[in-house]
């Protein structure tokens, strides 16, 4: 570690962590309400476990991002993070907030909740993945300005790169483009309309950014390849992201009551997101083959390589799949949608944390050269089982959907099989998912013990 | 490819076309904006509907149910309720909607439960006012069949 303000990265690194298991564990509990509906029930009605599953999945990506950028960010400026403190407050602000939503969720039924934190003065609650609290929203705002007022004086400071820039017009548009989440209106397709300025625009636009990056930074680090080479694919990726990715948010406005044109356009633009993806496969691998340094945290490597092809799965190959509008128009909100939602904030985002973590907890727990051999390969392991089990449930629900939109979307009105039904005959496929759920759970814990496994004293 | 591509190339593609699309966007954005209260019958958006809205996202419906293919997928569609349930007689839905949301939870074993949600008779009669505007919005004729 070159900068001592590195280390308020851990912290960040391990609260991911934390909830990432949290965040499997719900969803492992929903699979089961899949199939038995009684399971957990009243206690944990299905809505509570789905709002904690992805809002931790939200924060807990948040809180990667945020850990990988106070990392890399001393080492890009070369010099120590403007304040480290703040850092730390923003942590615990974040930690407090976080875990006190949470328990609101669990604790306390929604409306209530909502009369509790005086929805009714400025409603912004109720919609998929932004159920939080208004007076969450306002402080998850004050936490993201803090950060990148952190990282932007850090930068202006000290020396500017391409992936600093980057990476900090990322989290601009991050914070821009959530302000659209305090958008109110008594017409509900105004909401939707701007929900998905939220929502697209983050995981298919800047966090792609991010995501670039992130990807750009380990590779710099592990291969040594020239910084003119790296800055050269890095804009071309995010040059394909903003291209294809913004008039894409199009492919999400063909059924909700907004005009015709998003059909063609949404199509359209939407057809070229996978290229950025693509171009990450070619940008990891062309890095390695072009190495200059043979560095010895392997799995870090390996991490950044699945990033870019399970990354390139799941938000391209699975995204094209629904993304043409005569296509969508069976596909809209079926399992499918759920499958492509599964694979692509794994591959790209949960792995571009772990492939963050693989590279900087070594560092930070002492270890310059990465954990040992030993190490390396019990979380080589946990990356096949949580890679297998997240492609595993993937094909799962994509066969669920597959099989849904054959009895219920094509047939007409006369011989289409009704939602309850269909599920019903989706049990045994229902079940293959959860067992797939529990081996990704069983791979995070194999990941979490790689942390424990000590160096092989050697015997004479 | 990328050798004859120089980063002082690779970066004007960026900021050229990174700026063209934002300006695309935000044009369209607008043009939206403007074409959503006929496409929605924003005329039609009452006290009731509004206040049924307000049920809809204060009871989290969305965490389960999916309206217009959005939301989650644990629970039927809801955006064509009106016509599925209701047969697109207003009367016959509200007491449909009336009688379903106060027999839940159905004590089926195993069947996907939904919660008791101890909505008033008028919180009720909000709900299906709002389902019942939502089925009128024009969505390119979406769902493919009544079962949604």
């Amino acid at each position: 570690m070159k900068y001592s303000s590195q280390m308020v990265a851990k912290p960040y690194f391990i609260f991911a962590l934390i909830l990432l298991a949290g965040e499997i564990l719900f969803g492992i509990t929903m699979s089961i309400q899949y199939i038995y509906g009684d399971f957990l029930f009243p206690m944990l009605p299905f809505n509570v476990l789905r709002m904690v599953h992805v809002n931790l999945l939200i924060v807990l990506l948040l809180f990667g991002f945020m850990g990988a950028t106070y990392y890399l960010i001393p080492e890009e400026a070369e010099r120590e993070l403007w304040s480290p403190l703040l850092a730390k407050i923003t942590f615990w602000v974040f930690v407090v907030a976080g875990v006190l939503t949470i328990l609101g969720y669990l604790f306390v039924p929604y409306a209530e909740l909502t009369k509790l934190t005086m929805n009714d003065l400025w409603p912004t609650m109720g919609r998929e993945f932004l159920e939080q609290p208004t007076i969450t929203k306002l402080g998850i705002v004050l936490v993201v300005v803090s950060y990148i007022f952190n990282v932007t004086m850090t930068v202006i400071k000290g020396r500017t790169t391409t992936i600093s820039i980057i990476l900090l017009t990322g989290l601009f548009g991050l914070a821009f483009f959530f302000l659209f989440a305090f958008e109110f209106s008594d017409n509900m397709i105004t909401d939707k309309f701007f929900w998905w300025f939220v929502v697209h625009l983050w995981v298919e636009a800047t966090w792609e950014l991010i995501l670039g990056a992130l990807l750009a930074f380990v590779l710099v680090k592990l291969t040594g390849v020239d910084r003119e080479h790296i800055d050269k694919w890095l804009y071309l990726i995010i040059a394909m992201t903003l291209i294809a990715g913004l008039a894409g948010t199009g492919h999400h406005f063909f059924y909700i009551g907004l005009p015709g044109y998003w059909l063609w356009i949404g199509s359209i633009a939407s057809a070229a997101e996978p290229i950025p993806f693509f171009l990450m496969i070619l940008f990891a691998y062309n890095m390695i083959k072009n190495r200059r340094i043979q560095d010895d945290n392997k799995i870090a490597l390996t991490w950044a390589k699945g990033t870019a092809v399970v990354g390139f799965l799941g938000a391209g190959v699975w995204g094209f799949m629904h993304t043409l509008a005569p296509v969508d128009y069976y596909t809209h909100g079926t399992q499918l949608t759920a499958a492509h939602a599964h694979l692509s904030f794994f591959g790209a985002y949960v792995m571009i944390c772990f492939t963050l973590i693989s590279y900087a907890m070594p560092i930070l727990r002492g270890r310059p050269h990465g954990n040992c051999a030993k190490a390396q390969k019990v979380e080589l392991t946990s990356f096949w089982l949580m890679v297998i089990g997240m492609i595993g449930l993937t094909l799962a629900l994509t066969v669920a959907g597959v099989m849904q939109i054959e009895m219920q979307r094509i047939p007409d009105s006369a011989h289409a099989m009704a939602f309850m039904d269909v599920q019903a005959k989706l049990s045994t496929i229902y079940i293959i998912r959860s067992l797939f759920g529990v081996m990704t759970f069983v791979g995070l814990l194999v990941y979490f013990y790689s942390f424990f496994v000590k160096e092989e004293r050697v015997a004479i | 490819m990328t050798e004859r591509i120089t980063k002082d190339m690779a970066r004007n593609i960026y900021f050229g076309g990174g700026l063209f699309a934002i300006l695309v966007f935000v044009g369209l954005t607008f043009d939206t904006v403007k074409q959503i209260p006929k496409l929605s019958h924003a005329s039609k958006i009452t006290k009731s509907v509004a206040l049924g809205k307000k049920v809809w996202e204060n009871n989290d419906c969305v965490g389960c149910h999916t309206l217009m293919g959005e939301g989650a997928y644990y629970a039927p569609e809801l955006g064509n309720a009106f016509k599925r349930l209701g047969g697109g007689d207003e009367a016959a839905f509200k007491a449909y909607l009336a009688g379903w949301m106060a027999a839940q939870p159905l004590h089926v074993k195993n069947r996907r439960k939904m919660p008791q949600f101890h909505l008033t008779p008028t919180q009720v009669n909000n709900l299906a006012d709002f389902l019942i505007w939502t089925s009128r919005v024009n969505n390119q004729d979406w769902p493919p069949n009544i079962q949604g």
